[in-house]
């Protein structure tokens, strides 16, 4: 595997192979020297070209701790807005010996044409491109379903079986995407559950099931996962639905909601919360919400795939 | 070459095998053994009526790095055209007679087609308030088609407007189909692969909503509407029922929308940007059995030119439109020909007789008999040819690069003069 682009290209096994890395990743994080030499000697290029300081520092953190050179290169703006062109910028990072580019970008399909231009010989990471795919959450969010349910056995394991609600924003979401083509991978049911406004009109690609209501989707089926999208302020003005307060009502994650999941269930959302809105203070703060572990996977996660992409010869003993 | 000659065993859209005798730039006789100084072996090649593009983008003036009036009309000629509409959306836009009598002249300078500017309906294409129609009808340029292609005349009291007012002087709206507020910041089809590629949708309704206001309109006030880029099956049914209605629509469809669709748009490649976007293969399939039925009645190429710094970025940031001239003629043949669905006939009613009269083309769609213009265009219907990127247009945004496509244009005759003579043109054009 030369790119992560999109999580539609990990098969079964080669997204196991990467929550199993992770598993391994995990073990590193929790010694008193949080560091491989696996990278020593290659660069990596943080580029984003939209502000998004969580998985920056995610990225950043797990480039790190495999000792790789870390450079960050935040481009405001795009060609669009008379900027830099994703172009220059991609040749530019060539010229300067870039062996993996980690990239954000407003417009979907950027990190694919990014990696199939030929401008640049390094790999490439998805970290969210537009409203199309963000791969490597969908990888944390995996592993912290599977560690969620199997613990410290892990390792080897998919998500046959469980069952995930994704509630929200579904049409403009790339981390909804990219979570229903892993899970569909990983053999999880998916469920969207959503205002009309804000599913796609034409999901007969995705396999997933679409429900409007949150409450029967609640009682309906005997969810393992619920998780919860935020919702952008964009969409707040747009008629995707009357008012905040509404979409609360009818969509959001509450303490009523929560007492009718069952003991095992786990609430999520890839951060940030709106408080409040989407989610409420006593969800986010139960020991059912998985936010902060999340996070903390994030950084195993995406070691893992940076070793799995540019470590060459992959040795379990070289952990 | 002289400008007498005859073209000797061509084969007619009717099938029969006849010489074609053109003398100072008519068609002087069509029958056998026909005899001239100059002598030119046609066998085995369909002589038709040269095509009419209703549809041009010639980008000048204001845009001659995407293209010029010269280079536009060269690869008009290449692809067997012997006239063009030009469309209004230049710099500045095509809304005065100054502008559309340089784009006219421009044309007779380069001579290798006629070309014929599309006026805009509105001042600046902003859709607000109507342009000087008639001066742009009644200046040297003889506008007949107004068009603010590129945006929809979106509001219907101005639409009702210019529908009722070209009337004065046989004129025909031309609209661009688009309902603004259901395609901001449309990226492709709104369909099941927009959902998985997280582009913003174009949704068929916005075309078809247009449509069927636009067709209601005309009928209310007995006008003809001309619809351009048919894109979508829905769209097919709307005309459909116009025309039996008895309103007087005519309709055009580009030739990506006939072999394309959006399953392409999955590489990202903004070769494949257009708009309207490329919709799906049932829609592709609607639209070619109402080429083929009459229903539709021209293709129009929607020639876009850019220049690669346009393309060769991120999808969202690309600008929309593909070339088109070159190739539609050997779309046009797999579609009603290799199909084995339609005829030459049709052919030669689709991209020649049919937008001729739509745009009040005189001198142009003649069917090829003694005393018409010799507009001719001669095909090799045998050939199979691999489109390259080379081409005479100014811009390389072609997405059949690599693609195999049926016939050849190998002679381009623009009044009695060879624009194109064994698929090489002409060094210099028509004067």
């Amino acid at each position: 595997m030369k790119n992560l682009l999109s999580a539609a290209d990990l098969t079964r096994d080669s997204a196991i192979e990467i929550l199993d890395i992770a598993e391994e990743m995990a073990g590193v994080n929790d010694r008193e020297i949080k560091k491989l030499p696996t990278l020593r000697g290659k660069t990596v290029v943080n580029l984003f070209f939209e502000d998004s300081t969580r998985t920056r520092i995610s990225f950043e953190l797990a480039e790190k701790r495999l000792s790789a050179d870390v450079i960050n290169f935040t481009a405001k703006g795009s060609s669009v807005s008379k900027g830099e062109s994703l172009k220059d910028t991609a040749q530019t990072l060539e010229a300067m010996g870039a062996d993996a580019v980690v990239i954000r970008h407003p417009a979907s399909g950027a990190a694919q044409i990014l990696a199939h231009s030929g401008w640049i010989q390094g790999s490439i990471i998805n970290a969210g491109d537009g409203t199309h795919e963000h791969p490597t959450q969908a990888l944390l969010d995996a592993y912290t379903i599977r560690k969620r349910f199997h613990g410290s056995a892990s390792s080897g394991k998919s998500l046959d079986g469980l069952k995930v609600a994704i509630v929200g924003d579904i049409l403009h979401s790339r981390v909804a995407r990219s979570n229903l083509f892993l899970l569909n991978s990983l053999g999880a049911e998916v469920h969207f559950v959503a205002p009309p406004t804000l599913l796609p009109s034409n999901p007969e690609n995705l396999k997933a099931e679409l429900h409007f209501s949150l409450d029967d989707a609640l009682s309906d089926i005997d969810l393992d996962v619920v998780m919860m999208l935020r919702i952008q302020s964009e969409r707040m003005n747009a008629s995707y639905f009357p008012s905040e307060r509404e979409y609360s009502k009818i969509w959001g994650f509450n303490a009523q909601r929560l007492e009718k999941l069952k003991d095992s269930a786990i609430v999520m959302h890839p951060g940030p919360m709106n408080r409040g809105l989407e989610i409420d203070a006593v969800t986010a703060d139960s020991k059912q919400s998985t936010v902060l572990e999340q996070v903390t996977n994030g950084v195993s996660v995406r070691m893992a795939v940076l070793y799995a992409l540019l470590s060459g010869e992959r040795n379990a003993d070289v952990i | 070459m002289s400008s007498n000659f005859v073209l000797k065993n061509v084969t007619l859209a009717s099938g029969d095998t006849k010489d074609i005798q053109v003398s100072d730039g008519l068609i002087v006789g069509v029958g056998s053994d026909l005899v001239a100084d100059e002598m030119l072996d046609c066998t085995g090649l369909i002589a038709l009526p040269g095509f009419v593009d209703l549809h041009t983008h010639l980008r000048e003036p204001g845009f001659e790095q995407s293209e010029t009036v010269l280079t536009g009309t060269q690869s008009a000629a290449l692809g067997g055209f012997t006239a063009v509409h030009a469309m209004a959306n230049t710099m500045p836009v095509a809304d005065t007679a100054g502008v559309v009598e340089q784009v006219a002249s421009l044309g007779v300078e380069a001579g290798y087609a006629e070309v014929f500017p599309i006026g805009a309906v509105t001042v600046g294409l902003e859709g607000n308030q109507l342009a000087e129609l008639g001066a742009m009808a009644n200046s040297k340029a003889q506008v007949k088609i107004f068009s603010d292609d590129g945006k929809c005349v979106h509001d219907s009291v101005i639409m009702r407007r210019a529908l009722e007012y070209v009337k004065t002087f046989d004129g025909v709206i031309a609209q661009h189909a688009q309902e603004p507020r259901l395609t901001e910041g449309s990226q492709m089809n709104e369909g099941a692969v927009s959902a998985e590629l997280g582009l913003t949708g174009w949704p068929s309704v916005a075309e078809e909503s247009i449509i069927a206001r636009d067709v209601l309109l005309a009928e209310h006030v007995g006008s003809r509407i001309h619809i351009c880029h048919l894109s979508t099956a829905g769209s097919v049914e709307i005309i459909r029922w116009a025309k039996a209605r008895g309103i007087n629509v005519t309709v055009e469809v580009t030739p990506h929308h006939l072999l394309l669709t959006d399953e392409l748009v999955r590489s990202y490649d903004s070769v494949y940007k257009v708009n309207p976007p490329l919709r799906t293969a049932k829609d592709v399939q609607a639209l070619r059995e109402a080429l083929i039925d009459g229903t539709i009645d021209i293709i129009a190429t929607d020639h876009a030119p850019h220049p690669i710094e346009s393309k060769d970025c991120e999808w969202s940031a690309a600008a929309f439109g593909m070339l088109g001239l070159e190739t539609a003629a050997s779309i046009a043949q797999e579609v009603l020909i290799e199909s084995g669905k339609s005829s030459w006939s049709r052919l030669a009613e689709v991209l020649s007789i049919a937008p001729a009269k739509i745009g009040g083309d005189t001198n142009q769609g003649q069917i090829i008999q003694s005393g018409s213009v010799a507009n001719i265009v001669l095909i090799d219907p045998k050939a199979r040819r691999k489109v390259v990127a080379d081409s005479a247009s100014k811009s390389k945004n072609s997405p059949y690069i690599g693609l195999e496509l049926p016939g050849k244009v190998v002679h381009t005759i623009f009044k009695g003069y060879f624009t194109v003579r064994d698929s090489k043109l002409a060094a210099k054009g028509r004067h």
